[in-house]
């Protein structure tokens, strides 16, 4: 075969190239070792007994009741939680982009509703639903005078989890309707539509692939969720919750193992059927950017009742947000209202805040630059080289995106607390801060990996070609050049993977030992125990953490961003 | 200035691509045999597709030759990284550093080679004094012009001292006056500093105007080889005359041949011509008739009836119905004899010498791939 030079040509040249080929092969050690193969030791946990294959273990798992109704919840929350976020997300995107807001304030209210999610841990609103519902809450029993309030339960999963991830499909929905082409609608207007036949007969059919696309991420981001059925659930099992009780009420690693395949092949279907279906689609009906300014919608009729609507969701969500602060700084939630410290102090004397706070925020500091410099060399070879293995790295960093933290908890215990294949290699890393420290760069390398293709697309190839002919080897070209012109997006990869680390909980409380305090997994225990007032002083904490290294980003980039280098000298 | 002017040779380069559509295999460049010498101003001229930029880009080192081998100063080069490579591309769209200011860019190369900052100061500022860009060296990329960011993206190229420069239609993104006189300054500049180029272009006056030789291409195949000079009047095929420039065919067969001369009948009328290769008489051939080096008149070669006539300025713009053929014609001084309208009878003139022969039916000879 003809092209067989060419192909040994190219193998010859990136062999040539020797920082490049041990980066390949570190990246697919890494990707093997601590994605893949905990997934593979599930299989096989779950699929090999002492006499060879079988299905028994799956269908023992499969035959308990309880574990058929963790099933079942699962679904059900996950469809509802999907319908509700998605027409939530869309009608926040919608009105953005079609109505003519009047005020700053509303933009603003937006914008804030957008990036609460991002910057708080995520059982931060069950948290809140607790103190406002609950037995002593604001509005169940200071305002309506209930006793006995019960908000354990899968309504109150559902409501916190609409309202965790109604901002990412407003945030994908957003992209999606800017995206119409304005004179497509005024095209449809002009022949004599209504504003509602236009949206039915128009925008609704060219979006559909992207709203499929926005209700399947929230199906499965509800799925994987843990911290929130676990605080809120009350005697509701999810599997992610069923999977984590396993293991620590009964014991039964392998037991969690099968439970975790049955959670990992709902995910995965999921994510193919979204990944190389609907966004293709979504991404194929919308070619064009949008060649116009839109008209926006002034109508009173149409206007006053949608914006009214998003306002009182948005400061719905944010008020909840506030709560949690509100909650740490006062006496006795429920009756005394003055003001105190003393959460605070009782956070940092009695139950060793301190050393959580440090634990937490250096793992998540050595964690952050790993994953963004590893999601940005994944992003750099899928986008810009060919070579054999690049397949296997893109599919695996991508694969993580599907894997629920739970899962993935499970799968480092099984595969490596008796070592390799429970034979003792590797069995060192087992209990070690730096196993953490992996958990976490594995839970951000799909989202930091991403974005990082997304903006390594957007450089003119030829611009490292021009590098590369003036004799830069691969190292140097991804160091002076590729790496300067994504700083923006490397520098958002960084925050979000710290913030993401800081926050992580889902995987990370079933690898801790108790030698590591956990900020998370403390808020966790505090809340599982009652003591509400110091677990809203933890994330208090953590918010403002998390917030602080948000803003610093936005700052940094605002002065030394990549855009603003250019414009100097 | 280069340390060693480096001829490249090409020898038998295929390169196949896969269809992505289709998903069939298929030749962008078949076969490919191209010998430059040191020092000379080569061409790759062509049609949208026909291989051009996968030619450089295989010299350059970002594609890998599916068959044959390229050499560059003798050596053989198919296995070396672009890098490693003692060639320097000059990018249709720049491809500058947009981080870097106009002194960085140029720098760039001299720096990976680990030259000290003096030498490489001297370089640079020698380097755009040439190009012209003397003071300018703080300027971003983003502060330049079409022209301006054109002469940085030469002067990196340049700075390096490469065996071989190569150009991929460095000048598609300016308009038209820039492009005329940017290509006289590359060609002053590329002969000052005595260095092998290959430039790929589509447009035709730009490669008439700069190239010591022309590589004509068609569908991955090397049509023809030759100084503008041969392109154009000793054009191999219909293609090759039909490309560059425009022509007229005739399309008859050979009466006598007596030496190097011969006589051809055209639509019945004997038509002399001044040089015959390797044709018998009573072969098919073609005459290729360039319309500026015949005449309308009223005694000729080929009687005619005029079927277009118009002024377009600085010529007349006719044409003519030669029995069944039609030729175009432009005089350029039709003050000077006579201007014809339509339906007018008259003759078509030229001199034997003034037409090129062509076998057969003189259509592209190497289509059956
Ligand atoms: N990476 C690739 N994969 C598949 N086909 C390719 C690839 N690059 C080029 N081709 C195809 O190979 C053929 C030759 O392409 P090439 O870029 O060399 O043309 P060109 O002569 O430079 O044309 P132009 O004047 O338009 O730049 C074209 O049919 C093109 O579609
Ligand atoms: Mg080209």
């Amino acid at each position: 075969m003809a092209t067989a030079q060419g192909a040994s040509l190219d193998r010859k040249k990136l062999m040539a190239d020797p920082i490049m080929v041990s980066t390949i092969v570190v990246l697919v050690v890494f990707l093997t070792l601590f994605i893949i193969y905990p997934l593979v030791i599930l299989l096989v946990d779950s699929f090999i007994s002492d006499n060879g294959f079988t299905f028994d273990i799956i269908k023992g798992v499969l035959a308990k009741p309880a574990f058929r109704t963790a099933i079942s919840n699962t679904l059900i929350i996950g469809a509802v939680t999907g319908v509700l976020s998605t027409l939530i997300g869309l009608l926040f995107a919608y009105v953005e982009v079609y109505v003519k807001l009047r005020t700053k304030f509303l933009a603003g209210l937006f914008k804030v509703v957008s990036i609460l999610p991002v910057v708080s841990p995520p059982f931060v609103l069950s948290l809140s639903m607790i103190l406002l519902f609950g037995r002593s809450g604001i509005i169940s029993k200071t305002l309506l005078g209930i006793q006995d309030s019960n908000i354990y339960g899968m309504r109150s999963i559902i409501i916190i989890q609409t309202m965790t991830f109604f901002p990412v499909c407003y945030m994908m929905l957003k992209g999606l309707l800017k995206n119409i082409d304005p004179s497509l609608e005024e095209a449809a207007r002009d022949m004599g539509a209504s504003r509602w036949k236009v949206f039915t007969s128009v925008t609704w059919p060219l979006m559909l692939p992207g709203i499929g696309n926005a209700f399947l991420v929230t199906v499965m981001e509800s799925i994987a969720d843990f911290a929130n059925p676990m605080m809120i659930g009350g005697n509701v099992d999810t599997l992610a919750t069923s999977i984590y009780l396993q293991i620590t009420g009964n014991y039964d690693k392998q037991g969690a193992a099968a439970m975790a395949v049955v959670l990992l092949s709902i995910t995965f279907i999921m994510f193919f059927v979204q990944k190389y279906i609907l966004e293709a689609k979504a991404t194929a009906t919308l070619s064009g950017k949008a060649s116009r300014q839109r008209m926006l919608i002034t109508d009173r009729s149409v206007r006053v009742p949608l914006v009214v609507l998003c306002s009182a969701v948005a400061i719905f969500v944010i008020a909840m947000y506030i709560c949690v602060p509100y909650g740490s700084v006062i006496t006795t939630w429920g009756r005394n209202y003055t003001l105190t410290t003393k959460w605070y102090e009782k956070v940092f004397n009695l139950y060793r805040g301190a050393q959580a706070f440090t634990d937490s925020f250096i793992m998540a500091l050595i964690a952050a630059p790993l994953t963004a410099l590893l999601s940005m060399i994944i992003s750099y070879l899928v986008v810009k080289k060919k070579f054999a293995l690049k397949g296997y790295i893109e599919l695996s960093s991508m694969l993580a995106m599907a894997v629920p933290g739970t899962v993935l908890g499970v799968g480092f215990i099984r595969g490596y607390a008796n070592g390799l294949f429970h034979t003792g290699a590797l069995q060192f890393i087992y209990g070690t801060t730096a196993i953490l420290i992996i958990v976490f760069i594995v839970r951000s390398l799909p989202t930091g990996t991403r974005s990082g293709i997304s903006a390594l697309r957007q450089i003119d190839k030829s611009i490292e070609e021009s590098a590369y002919d003036m004799g830069a080897n691969s190292f140097e070209v991804f160091m002076t050049v590729t790496l300067p012109l994504i700083k923006d997006s490397f520098l958002s990869g960084l925050v979000t993977a710290f913030v993401r680390s800081i926050t992580a909980i889902s995987a990370v409380i079933l690898v801790v030992t108790p030698a590591t305090l956990l900020i998370t997994v403390q808020i966790n225990e505090y809340a599982n125990r009652g003591e509400y007032a110091v677990a809203c002083a933890f994330s208090t904490i953590l918010i403002l953490i998390t917030y602080a290294a948000v803003l610093g980003m936005n700052i940094f980039i605002k002065y030394f961003g990549t855009s603003k280098a250019q414009e100097e000298d | 200035m280069a340390k060693e002017k480096k001829g490249v040779k090409i020898d038998h380069v295929s390169k196949i691509y896969q269809d992505p559509k289709t998903g069939k295999d298929f030749y962008a460049v078949h076969d490919a045999n191209i010998d430059i010498a040191p020092g000379e101003f080569v061409c790759l001229l062509g049609p949208s597709g026909c291989g051009k930029t996968t030619i450089l880009r295989m010299i350059a080192g970002f594609e890998s030759p599916d068959e044959g081998e390229i050499y560059l100063g003798g050596e053989p080069i198919n296995d070396l990284t672009p890098n490693k490579r003692d060639t320097a591309m000059v990018f249709q769209s720049y491809a500058l550093l947009p981080h870097y200011n106009i002194y960085d860019n140029v720098a760039y190369g001299l720096k990976l080679r680990k030259m000290d900052e003096k030498t490489i100061k001297e370089k640079v500022t020698r380097i755009l004094g040439l190009v012209g860009l003397e003071g300018m060296e703080n300027r971003m990329t983003n502060q330049l012009s079409g022209g301006q960011q054109q002469r940085v993206a030469l002067a990196r190229a340049l700075v390096i001292e490469p065996g071989v420069l190569l150009f991929d239609e460095p000048l598609s993104n300016l308009d038209a006056k820039l492009r005329v006189d940017m290509r006289n300054e590359i060609r002053r500049i590329q002969q000052e500093a005595g260095i092998t180029a290959v430039y790929v272009t589509h447009d035709q006056s730009e490669a008439m105007a700069i190239s010591d030789q022309i590589i004509i291409m068609k569908k991955g195949i090397v049509d023809q080889i030759g100084t503008p000079h041969e392109i154009y009047y000793q054009p191999k095929d219909e293609f090759v005359a039909d490309f560059i420039g425009e022509s007229n065919f005739l399309h008859g067969t050979m009466k006598s041949i007596d030496g190097g001369s011969g006589v051809a009948s055209i639509e019945g009328f004997d038509v002399p011509i001044a040089a015959v290769s390797e044709l018998e008489p009573g072969d098919d051939c073609t005459l290729v008739l360039r319309p500026e080096s015949a005449l309308l008149a009223d005694k000729g070669v080929l009687p005619c009836k005029v079927s277009l006539s118009r002024f377009m300025g600085h010529y007349q713009n006719y044409q003519v119905m030669v029995g069944g053929t039609l030729v175009k014609i432009t005089d350029f001084n039709p003050k000077n004899h006579k201007i014809y309208e339509v339906g007018d009878e008259a003759f078509v003139d030229f001199k034997p010498a003034d037409v090129h022969v062509l076998h057969g039916e003189g259509g592209f000879t190497v289509e059956n791939i």
